[in-house]
Order: C-alpha cells, then sequence, then structure tokens
C-alpha cells in the first residue's frame, strides 16, 4: 500500500491565551516513508502556521522533537508513522510530551527536567595534571562500561513517561537524570563518584523511589535501557559502601537473608527486617491478610528442597556487602 | 493434546496469594495440562536481590531454571515478576557466553549446569500460544458475559518489550496490550478498555515510598471504575497484593472511596471453566467478589 489516511487529533494550547487546550482534527494521507516530524511540518506548512513545537536536526541527535503519539513518548523525527498506524491503528493523536507542562501546542517547559539535570553535575570531575607526560588512555574495556549512557541526547522521552516523576512525586529525579549520574559513576577518569552516589542515594529523589516499570526502557528512542543503569546505580551503593541504612537498602539486602534461610522469601521477616519499629504501622493490612489465610506464620514458613545447595550457592557467589 | 510444564511458583504463591496456587492448579486440571511443582527452586531475588547482588541473582535464577532443565519441560511463571527476572537471567546467559561460563562454575559447585535448553514463559502466554484460546472457549461452561472486566497486565510482563519478545511467541506491544482482553473475551466477559490497563501498581516502592505506591494503585482502580469494571484481573501477584489488600490506604491516598474486587487471571479462567468459588481460593481475597 503506498499511502494510508490517517485522522490526527492535535492537541492545542498556547498557555498566553487560552484557558482550555482544544484538539483541531486532520484528516492526511500518509506515504511509508514519513515520520512523525513530517507530519508536524504538513501541519504547519499546509494547514496552520501557528502551530508550535520543536525540532532542530532531523536526526535524532538534538533531543528537542519529543512528543506523544497516543500516549507514548515518541522522537518525533525517527518514528515511522505507518508504524504508528500499525500500533495503534488510523486515528492517532499527538500531544506534548508533559500537559501540565506545556506552554504552547507540543512546546512545554522542561525547567525541572534541566534543573534535575543540573543536579547530576554533568561534566567530568578529575583532578587534571595540566603537564602530563603521556596520553590519559581509557582502555575499550573501561569505556564500555559506560554502557552508551554518553548516547543521552536529553530528548526527555523517558522522563515525560516516568509515571513517579508524573504522576506521584515531583522530586524525583527521574531516568534521564539517572543516566546522566551513571555515565560519570562509570566513567574511571571521574574522581567524584562517591558524592555523586550519595546524590542519587537520598530516599525520595533518588533511586530507591523507582517503582521499577520499565516505561523509561520502552520510551528511549536511543535505546539506554535507564532502568538497567538505575539498576547499576543501586549496586554501585552497595560497591562503594556510600549506601544507608535505611528501609529500602535493608529491603534489598533482607532478600538476601530469606533467601539463606529458607530459600523462598519470608514475607513477614522482609517487611519487619526492612521497616524496623516501623512495622507497626503495617499491622491493619497484616491484620487484614491474617483474617483472610494470606499470613504464613513463623513456624510453618515453607522452605526450598535441596536448601543446602542454595545456601552453598550464596556463601561462594555473593559478590555484594551491607 | 497433552501440555506439560514446570511450574515456577514464586513465593508469594506460597504464602500471601494461596488462592493463586490453589486456582493455578485447578485450572491446570479441569484444562488437562501437567504440572511439575518446582519445589528446589529459590526466590527469584523480585528486582530486589538484584539491587543489592546482581551476580547471586543470575546464579539463584540458573539454579531455578536448572531444575525445569532437568526434566526437560518448558517452564512455567505465575508471577509478572518472576517471569521478568528468570526471563533476564535467561536472555543474559543465552547471549553471553563468559558470563554463562562465570554461573556455571558456581552451579558446578553443588552439580548443576545451565544449559539454556527450555523456554521460559508466563502461565498466561503458555496458554495462549500452546494451549490455544479457541480451545480453552470450547472449554467455558460459565460464560462470564454479565460482567466487564478490566484487564491489568502489570509492567514485568510487557515490558521490555524486546525481552518478552525474546522468551514469548506472542509479540505483545508494551502500548497496546491485547492478549489479556483476548482471553477475557474467550471466556465470554467484556474487556474493558482503560487507560491504566499497561500501567504500574507501584508495588516495588510499597515500603519506601507508599505515597507513590499508593497513589499508583489508586490511580489504576478509579480508572477502572470509571470505565464500568465490575472488577480486575491480573496475571501478576504483586499487582493482585497492592490492588486487592491496598484499597483502603490507596482511597485514603486519592482522596475518593474506591472498591474494586481484583482476580488473579487463574481464579477467573477457573470461574468460567466451572470451578467453584473454593477451588480457585476466592475466600482469601480481601476485596470480596460478591458477585459469584
Ligand atoms: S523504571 Fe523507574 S525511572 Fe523508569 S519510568 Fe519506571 S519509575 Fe521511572
Ligand atoms: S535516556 Fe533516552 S529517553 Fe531518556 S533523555 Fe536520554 S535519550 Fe531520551
Ligand atoms: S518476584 Fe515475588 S513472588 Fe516472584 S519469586 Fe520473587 S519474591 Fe517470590
Ligand atoms: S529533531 Fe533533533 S532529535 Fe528529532
Amino acid at each position: 500500500m503506498e499511502k494510508q489516511k490517517v485522522t490526527i487529533n492535535v492537541f492545542r494550547f498556547n498557555k498566553e491565551t487560552d484557558y482550555l487546550p482544544h484538539y483541531d482534527k486532520y484528516e492526511l494521507e500518509i506515504s511509508k516513508d514519513e515520520v512523525v516530524l513530517d507530519i508536524l511540518n504538513r501541519i504547519k506548512w499546509e494547514h496552520d502556521g501557528s502551530f508550535t513545537y520543536r525540532r532542530s536536526c532531523r536526526h535524532g541527535i538534538c533531543g528537542s522533537c519529543a512528543i506523544k503519539v497516543n500516549g507514548r513518548s515518541t522522537l518525533a523525527c525517527k518514528e515511522r508513522m505507518i508504524d504508528m498506524i500499525e500500533l495503534f491503528g488510523n486515528e492517532l493523536t499527538f500531544e506534548p510530551v508533559s500537559k501540565k507542562r506545556v506552554v504552547k501546542d507540543m512546546v512545554v517547559d522542561k525547567k525541572d527536567f534541566w534543573d534535575k539535570y543540573d543536579a547530576m553535575r554533568p561534566y567530568l570531575i578529575a583532578k587534571i595534571d595540566e603537564h602530563p607526560k603521556s596520553e590519559n588512555i581509557v582502555s575499550p574495556k573501561e569505556a564500555e562500561k559506560i554502557e552508551e549512557a554518553d548516547y543521552c541526547i536529553q530528548c526527555g522521552c523517558c522522563y515525560y513517561a516516568c509515571p513517579v516523576v508524573n504522576e506521584t512525586n515531583e522530586e524525583y529525579f527521574g531516568p534521564a537524570a539517572f543516566v546522566k549520574a551513571y555515565r560519570f559513576t562509570a566513567d574511571i577518569r571521574d574522581n567524584d563518584k562517591e558524592d555523586r552516589l550519595k546524590i542519587v542515594d537520598e530516599l525520595g529523589k533518588g533511586v530507591w523511589d523507582c517503582v521499577k516499570c520499565f516505561e523509561c526502557t520502552e520510551a528511549c528512542p536511543k535505546d539506554l535501557d535507564p532502568m538497567k543503569k538505575i539498576t547499576h546505580l543501586h549496586n554501585q551503593l552497595f560497591e562503594e559502601g556510600v549506601v544507608q541504612n535505611n528501609v529500602a537498602s535493608r529491603h534489598a539486602v533482607g532478600f538476601k537473608k530469606s533467601i539463606e534461610k529458607h530459600g523462598i522469601l519470608d514475607e513477614g521477616m522482609l517487611v519487619a527486617y526492612s521497616e524496623g519499629f516501623g512495622v507497626l504501622k503495617h499491622i491493619p493490612e497484616a491484620f487484614e491478610m491474617w483474617k483472610n489465610g494470606k499470613i504464613v506464620m513463623p513456624w510453618s514458613m515453607p522452605k526450598s528442597k535441596k536448601l543446602d545447595e542454595i545456601k552453598k550457592l550464596v556463601k561462594i557467589s555473593s559478590t555484594a556487602k551491607f | 493434546m497433552s501440555l506439560k510444564y514446570a511450574l515456577y511458583t514464586g513465593c508469594t504463591a506460597r504464602e500471601s496469594t494461596p488462592e493463586l496456587m490453589k486456582s493455578t492448579l485447578a485450572v491446570a486440571k479441569k484444562l488437562g495440562i501437567e504440572l511439575v511443582v518446582l519445589d528446589e527452586a529459590s526466590c527469584c531475588g523480585a528486582s530486589h536481590l538484584q539491587d543489592f547482588d546482581d551476580f547471586l541473582s543470575l546464579v539463584l535464577n540458573a539454579r531455578n531454571i536448572c531444575y525445569a532443565e532437568k526434566h526437560n519441560l518448558p517452564m512455567i511463571t505465575i508471577c509478572n515478576t518472576c517471569q521478568l527476572n528468570t526471563a533476564l537471567t535467561k536472555e543474559r546467559l543465552d547471549n553471553n557466553p563468559e558470563l554463562k561460563a562465570k554461573v556455571n562454575e558456581k552451579l558446578k559447585e553443588v552439580g548443576l549446569e545451565y544449559k539454556g535448553s527450555v523456554s521460559v514463559r508466563h502461565f498466561l502466554y503458555a496458554l495462549i500460544e500452546d494451549y490455544g484460546l479457541d480451545n480453552i472457549r470450547k472449554k467455558v461452561v460459565k460464560p462470564l458475559s454479565s460482567f466487564n472486566i478490566a484487564p491489568f497486565y502489570g509492567c514485568h510482563n510487557i515490558r521490555p518489550s524486546e525481552l518478552h519478545h525474546f522468551t514469548n511467541k506472542t509479540k505483545e506491544s508494551a502500548y497496546n496490550p491485547t492478549s489479556l482482553d483476548e482471553l477475557i473475551e474467550a471466556l465470554e466477559g467484556n474487556s474493558v478498555d482503560y487507560e491504566h490497563k499497561n500501567k504500574c501498581c507501584g508495588f516495588h516502592a510499597d515500603l519506601q515510598a507508599p505515597h507513590t505506591a499508593n497513589r499508583l494503585t489508586g490511580n489504576a482502580i478509579v480508572d477502572a471504575m470509571d470505565n464500568n469494571a465490575d472488577m480486575m484481573v491480573t496475571p501478576c501477584p504483586l499487582c493482585h497484593l497492592n490492588l486487592d489488600v491496598k484499597q483502603h490506604a490507596a482511597s485514603k491516598e486519592i482522596g475518593r472511596e474506591v472498591h474494586m474486587p481484583i482476580l488473579h487471571l487463574p481464579q477467573l479462567i477457573g470461574l468460567a471453566l466451572g470451578c467453584t468459588p473454593e477451588e480457585v481460593g476466592l475466600n482469601h481475597n480481601v476485596t470480596k467478589a460478591e458477585f459469584v
């Protein structure tokens, strides 16, 4: 099929003049080599010159053209229209990546995004010998550890897809900032690893508030897998001994303790160990669960068969300390 | 058709969601599927052990898969997070011989070897891919036609999609998933379309960020309520814990009273196949499903 008819609903709003947003509807013929950005251009050039969006490079490098297509974070210059049609059908909705941050049409205020980016100190901090005798060589093996985190184009696709940032906790740094943090904590030349890790360890803002939903990984147009970087940051927190002793870190460690003992997880013990005295606040829920036969008592806690094997593996395979 | 799987139960089915275990076994029995329970298995680490000790979690998950390999049976999981961690382990080891060798060095100490010879799928996808929706439809004795059922997919069965496309034949879209909807339709129920069907319940931040978790749980339930759902169904016991047990906390967090019966996937299937409420353990659900 050469051309396809598509209906596109376009979010329109001007913060300076409008009280409420509205949607404009366009019926367009789409050819198979067009990307989303081509359609934004056609709307502006052929239908309404006041339509506003960001774009610059058209090559997936500047990171300015992110929008949402049917709720999905999309880099407009990279995403092919036929793929969007295959995914969502012949009626598509174009919206800014964040409606509550919109300035005009597809353009959003990225201030909070950049503030969090800045909080990561996004530059190399290193003691540099001003008169080096030889080149500072980074081996390919060391460079690979960064796992392409330096390819991030700050498009925000991940950030505006993150439910914690957007639905529950505006303080949360979010995936893009963590990719940036990891880009430096994994860089052998950087001398500020410990302080960087302290920043991402903070409860309420840091990595512990991630709900592990993988929205960021799914959204990233550069395939950087932000969630994987977040896991690496968690690992580094323990490796470098930076991690604070709190409910979140104990929760991670508690799994090992329980597996060592039972093979499977002792849910009650995990909550008690993680929370300390805070465990008391779970009593009402625990009571409801107990009434419905959802609480296993310590004396009837099931164990994995061949527990000795598990114990031995925990002993010989452990790599982290708390 | 005779299907046989190695069942990795996960911890939750043995502890806080006994109804998941009961209903899974009941459904398997109704459909004539044979299950070998992997009693040797350990916890998958639930994505939290992974934060502390990644290598240890790889070794433990590889060991779990070894036991399915020993039976030479495809492995199935009944928890999204178990599926995620088992699949992640499989993908990483199958694609990285060096890492696989390192893990096997440890496993050798207990006389095991991870080969990568069996598949690892969630029960949902095994049912769809092997048993088939049409065959399930034929077994329905109590059609769910009078119910609006909101499917709640749970993150770890659909994201990251690349991983799940590696393990499943079904190429589910993370943005427009359809498998649960289709299954609901096969049971003759009306599947509810709502925005939060593929969103997160917040479970993994329950302890350290309860406001986040309760809000996400609340938002999902409210969305289902506003789209006239009579109940929600989920393939994940962790989602189930949040959605079923925390409705009071979620109501407080979002400032609106929520009430919604939440069924485990095999509970829903079981009821349609003619199991009694007891057989699928409905008595364990905290938010009671009054309609049965
Ligand atoms: S995995 Fe974590 S950082 Fe990524 S989108 Fe989900 S909550 Fe946000
Ligand atoms: S991590 Fe990916 S999605 Fe997030 S800002 Fe960078 S390039 Fe964009
Ligand atoms: S994810 Fe949860 S249910 Fe699954 S094995 Fe781990 S702890 Fe158990
Ligand atoms: S226009 Fe530069 S990334 Fe799309």
